[in-house]
């Protein structure tokens, strides 16, 4: 006994639990730069999220939620604590696993791995929907064609819309639109059988944590991207599309899903996409966790500024509409997914990337990176891009 | 000094995917006791095999490591002055992948 006690006061020096008191701490926590012990951590940890939920009124009773499952730490922690504040709270909710398989090789097989053993862990029931089912194309398949640059523009895109398809939306009637986007109706019967009648969703969580929201906010004031800015702190996206998405870990710090996931030894998958290198948020990253460092707080005060911005009056933002291909909401003709598909289809991988010339329309226009003559402030909101 | 150092979080890649090592550090020469500052300096120099950016930033680890003494946040006992004994369990844990 008394060489752990040796080591419990070296470890924790001579203080204690700044809640409880009792027991000696194991964690100094980046909000709020208390020392505390393994069990008030659980609490406040989970209470915390329970107090976000019910402030922000993310729920209804009865409610069936997909829980984006990835395999990763975010989503993993997010799956328990759901599920257990489910419980505790009677939130009344019928949650389940989602998991999207973008067809790459080596990172996405086995994290779906990590997810498959989450289902049985928690008792959550899972489903797995594919790019290639929905679109045709795995990405790997999109980098064979376009490279390793803006791979992470089509992955998002596609990964964000796909809540727009019918295997989503409680309604069982599938648009013609739909046959489109699919090579041959063969495909279109496949991937409707695999998934309309099971998925009926409401409501659609992620496990997006404070740092990269914070991230995100820098990230849009660096492209200028006006528009996303003002979306992007909102607890609750996509509340007039077919699925609304929301974020419980907003305001939870990355450190302490780690420390939480560790503590108890909570089963995820860990290695970064392959092709993520090359992206620009890497950049934003690194620079929230150097500013961590040195202010912890700083992570809550930027998604606060995020949340406070107002944009001027005279700032000309785009107006949106819904996607002429698909009916997806968009603010220019075609939407994105609509516009890398076409790029895709019809063997001009550039199409959608780089700065649009006028309207985006879909004529097969091979848009170049080069500039223009016309100044940066004539551009439209949110139509600058890398 | 026996210490086990494992690595979590992806971090093991960079030490040929082993994540537990269990290691035996002689005491740098001038003093008596092991410093984390130390023990970061050895194992940049003895485990890591590949991209040393990915776990170290200057004397530290890179922002966005954890690191855990015993299973308590070193930032409780001083960080790189964190005094180590023999036995001790270390743990690094990296955040920065998806999740």
């Amino acid at each position: 006994m008394e060489a752990s006690e040796a080591k419990s006061k070296r470890a924790g020096g001579s203080r204690l639990c700044c809640i409880c008191n009792k027991r000696r701490p194991v964690l100094k926590r980046p909000k709020t730069l208390q020392q505390i012990c393994r069990e008030c951590f659980y609490e406040v940890f989970e209470e915390e999220i329970h107090q976000v939920i019910v402030q922000n009124r993310l729920f209804k009773s009865g409610e069936r939620v997909a829980i984006g499952a990835s395999g990763g730490k975010d989503s993993t922690v997010l799956a328990y604590v759901l599920s257990e504040l489910n419980r505790r709270h009677n939130y009344g909710l019928d949650l389940f696993l989602l998991s999207i398989d973008e067809g790459i090789t080596g990172y996405r097989d086995d994290s779906l791995e990590t997810v498959k053993r989450n289902e049985v862990q928690y008792g959550l029931p899972l489903q797995i929907v594919s790019y290639k089912d929905l679109y045709g194309w795995t990405m790997d398949d999109i980098v064979k064609m376009i490279g390793l640059k803006n791979n992470c523009t089509f992955c998002g895109v596609f990964r964000r819309q796909v809540s727009k398809h019918s295997l989503f939306t409680q309604t069982f009637i599938i648009p013609i639109i739909f046959c489109f986007m699919i090579s041959s109706l063969i495909d279109f019967l496949k991937a409707l059988d695999r998934g309309a009648t099971l998925l009926k969703v409401d409501k659609l969580v992620t496990g997006h944590n404070a740092d990269d929201i914070a991230e995100t906010v820098l990230l849009n004031i660096l492209r200028g991207d006006i528009a996303r800015l003002s979306r992007c702190t909102s607890i609750t996206t996509g509340e007039d599309g077919p699925i609304p998405r929301c974020k419980p870990f907003k305001y939870t710090y990355e450190k302490e899903i780690v420390m939480y996931a560790y503590f108890k030894k909570l089963d995820y998958f860990s290695t970064e996409c392959i092709y993520s290198p090359n992206a620009y948020r890497g950049f934003a990253r690194e620079f929230i966790k150097d500013l961590e460092r040195l202010r912890p707080r700083a992570i809550l005060d930027i998604i606060k500024s995020g949340e406070d911005f107002r944009i001027a009056t005279t700032t000309k933002m785009p107006e949106q509409g819904t996607c002429e291909r698909c009916g997806y909401i968009s603010s220019q003709k075609w939407c994105k997914a609509c516009v890398l598909l076409e790029g895709l289809n019809r063997g001009l991988p550039k199409m959608g990337i780089g700065r649009p010339r006028g309207s985006v329309n879909g004529d097969n226009k091979h848009t170049k990176a080069g500039s223009t003559a016309k100044s940066i402030e004539s551009k439209q909101c949110g139509s600058l891009d890398f | 000094m026996q210490l086990t150092l494992e690595f979590g979080g992806g971090l093991e890649l960079l030490c040929d995917s082993i994540k537990i090592h269990k290691v035996n550090i002689n005491l740098p020469n001038e003093s008596d006791i092991l410093t984390m500052k130390d023990l970061l300096s050895w194992v940049r120099t003895n485990l890591i095999k590949e991209r040393p950016e990915m776990f170290m930033k200057g004397d530290t680890v890179r922002p966005g490591v954890l690191v855990l003494v015993n299973d308590c946040d070193w930032e409780l006992s001083g960080q790189l002055d964190t005094t180590l004994e023999d036995k001790d369990v270390i743990v690094f844990i990296s955040t920065l992948h998806g999740g």
